[in-house]
């Protein structure tokens, strides 16, 4: 299993984290860590992990193949649609990203839901890409 | 400051049109907005185009005429045409000209936009999981917009039915044919809760504008419109905005909302003076709440105007009587400038079954689009 990308979450970890960056000037917080700060401008954003549980703030569901850049390997006839949402991880930012459920009537605006990491592609040689998404928490769990 | 008058429009349909070049379309809008205006070519000291697709639009001049005149190629996203009427308008406002035009054109694939997204700022592996669809924002934009103000599915379907309508009536439109509500509702999702008749099309066509100082218009036109009005604003930090893979708790208003005050503001006029208006409708959801970031009503009150037939042509705030992006589709460059066509067309009351009843005065014109950029157009007779 590999990260489909470096440094976007915590990996390999039981409970995976998502790596942001926050601005020790003004506090703002943005997903993933870049540069410098989308609020002033400053240049010493410092890596700053996020919480893993959030409530989903709104969510769609991407019903057709994307084209390029997307690289999740299927065909028009494999495809199967993935759930998206804006997830909004305590008071601090809210991140896009894709949800493990697709059924638009299993979830809800507000409900609360927690980081996890899936299988996203699986390369020739066998070798399963890995990518962030968010699940919903049972009810009674939280 | 020297005031803006249009003096000509001009529009190649929009839709599909085989090997037809984007250049070829914009020279044919220009010549279109030169006949409209009375005037040639080689009476047009300055001008400024707009596209996605082609990298110079200046390159129209091998088609109208080698003049050597100063033509500069702008790109804003869904917003490029209003940059290029803005910086018209700004060339003559500012006495350097005072003839110019305004062109948009383009040729788009068929299917949803896509792109590098690293070029919006966006993550270099946005796209690869996903993530980089307008659509997507769009649904999820509308989706929480349904949930906070009590928008239904069906008035999502009646905005793309009277797109569709209002299409039937305007000869050069992309869908020509009436969808019904049942239709656009059991037609497939394509990002929930959006359909795929709520949808715009990326297509083809170009639109074309002359503009001139409002002190030499009447020796064009008897019937000047002027440009009251043309504001452009980026996204604020805490904006919920297209191609970002965040957004900040701290929530601030869409750059629609800026563009529009300072649109407004800068005519002297406020939304209840407007008769006539075209929204960025890139989907049904848009144009619903596009009517209460431009201040056409509260969030909410959309529900029960446009069960009430508010928005249509024959309504009390008529919007996208051209059948909007839904069923012109919109190639970017001119897509901006085909809604000034037509409120053009509607203000000198020569819209034929589209028009608008009560002698219109006022027609505004919004945009919005990646990666989080607004524009406002505020017309008047």
């Amino acid at each position: 299993m590999t990260p489909f990308a470096p440094d976007v979450f915590t990996w390999p970890s039981d409970e995976p984290q998502l790596i942001g960056g926050r601005c020790p000037a003004c506090g703002a917080v943005t997903f993933p860590v870049q540069g410098s700060c989308a609020r002033c401008g400053s240049v010493d954003v410092e890596q700053h992990l996020l919480p893993r549980r959030g409530t989903l703030w709104t969510f769609t569901t991407q019903e057709f193949l994307p084209k390029e850049p997307y690289a999740g390997g299927e065909t028009p006839e494999t495809f199967r649609p993935y759930g998206v949402g804006l997830v909004q991880l305590g008071d601090e930012v809210r991140v896009e990203g894709r949800l493990t459920e697709a059924d638009p009537a299993k979830l809800r605006i507000g409900m609360e839901v927690e980081l996890t990491v899936v299988p996203f592609r699986v390369e020739e040689d066998g070798t399963e890409v890995m990518v962030f998404a968010f699940a919903p928490v049972e009810q009674g769990e939280g | 400051m020297t005031d803006v008058a249009i003096i000509g429009v001009g529009l190649h349909p929009f839709g599909r049109f085989g090997p037809k070049s984007a250049i070829d379309m914009g020279a044919d809008a220009v010549r279109a907005a030169l006949a409209d205006a009375g005037i040639d070519w080689s009476d047009v000291q300055f001008a400024f185009g707009g596209s996605f697709e082609v990298d110079n639009p200046d390159a129209v001049t091998s088609r109208l005429g080698l003049t050597g005149i100063p033509f500069m190629d702008v790109y804003n996203g869904c917003a490029t045409a209003a940059s290029a009427l803005q910086l018209t308008a700004d060339g003559i406002r500012s006495g350097q000209y005072d003839i110019g035009v305004a062109v948009g054109m383009d040729k788009h694939e068929p299917g949803a936009f896509t792109s590098d997204p690293v070029d919006y700022a966006a993550p270099p592996w946005y796209g690869e999981i996903g993530h980089f669809l307008t659509t997507k924002f769009f649904a999820m934009k509308i989706n929480r917009y349904m949930h906070d103000h009590g928008i239904t599915p069906e008035t999502l379907a009646r905005v793309a039915a009277k797109g569709y309508r209002n299409g039937v009536l305007n000869p050069n439109a992309f869908r020509r044919k009436p969808i019904t509500e049942e239709q656009i509702l059991e037609s497939r999702i394509l990002n929930y809760p959006l359909t795929q008749y709520m949808f715009c099309s990326p297509d083809e066509g170009a639109a074309a504008v002359v503009l001139c100082g409002a002190d030499i218009a009447t020796r064009y036109t008897s019937t000047p419109v002027y440009l009251r009005a043309t504001t452009l604003r980026t996204r604020r930090y805490g904006a919920f905005e297209v191609h970002a893979s965040w957004a900040a708790v701290d929530q601030d208003a869409a750059p629609t909302v800026y563009a529009s005050k300072a649109a407004y503001e800068q005519a002297g006029i406020g939304p209840e003076d407007v008769d006539v208006v075209q929204l960025q409708d890139t989907d049904a959801g848009a144009e619903v709440i596009h009517m209460a970031e431009n201040g056409f009503c509260a969030d909410g009150e959309q529900e029960k105007l446009i069960a009430e037939g508010a928005t249509e042509i024959g309504g009390r705030l008529p919007v996208n009587t051209d059948g909007g992006l839904i069923a012109n589709g919109e190639p970017i460059g001119a897509s901006g400038l085909r809604q000034v066509h037509e409120l053009v067309l509607q203000l000198r009351g020569q819209a034929g079954e589209r028009q608008v009843g009560g002698m219109p005065r006022v027609g505004y014109a919004q945009l919005y689009g990646a990666p989080g950029t607004a524009a406002v157009s505020i017309l008047s007779t």
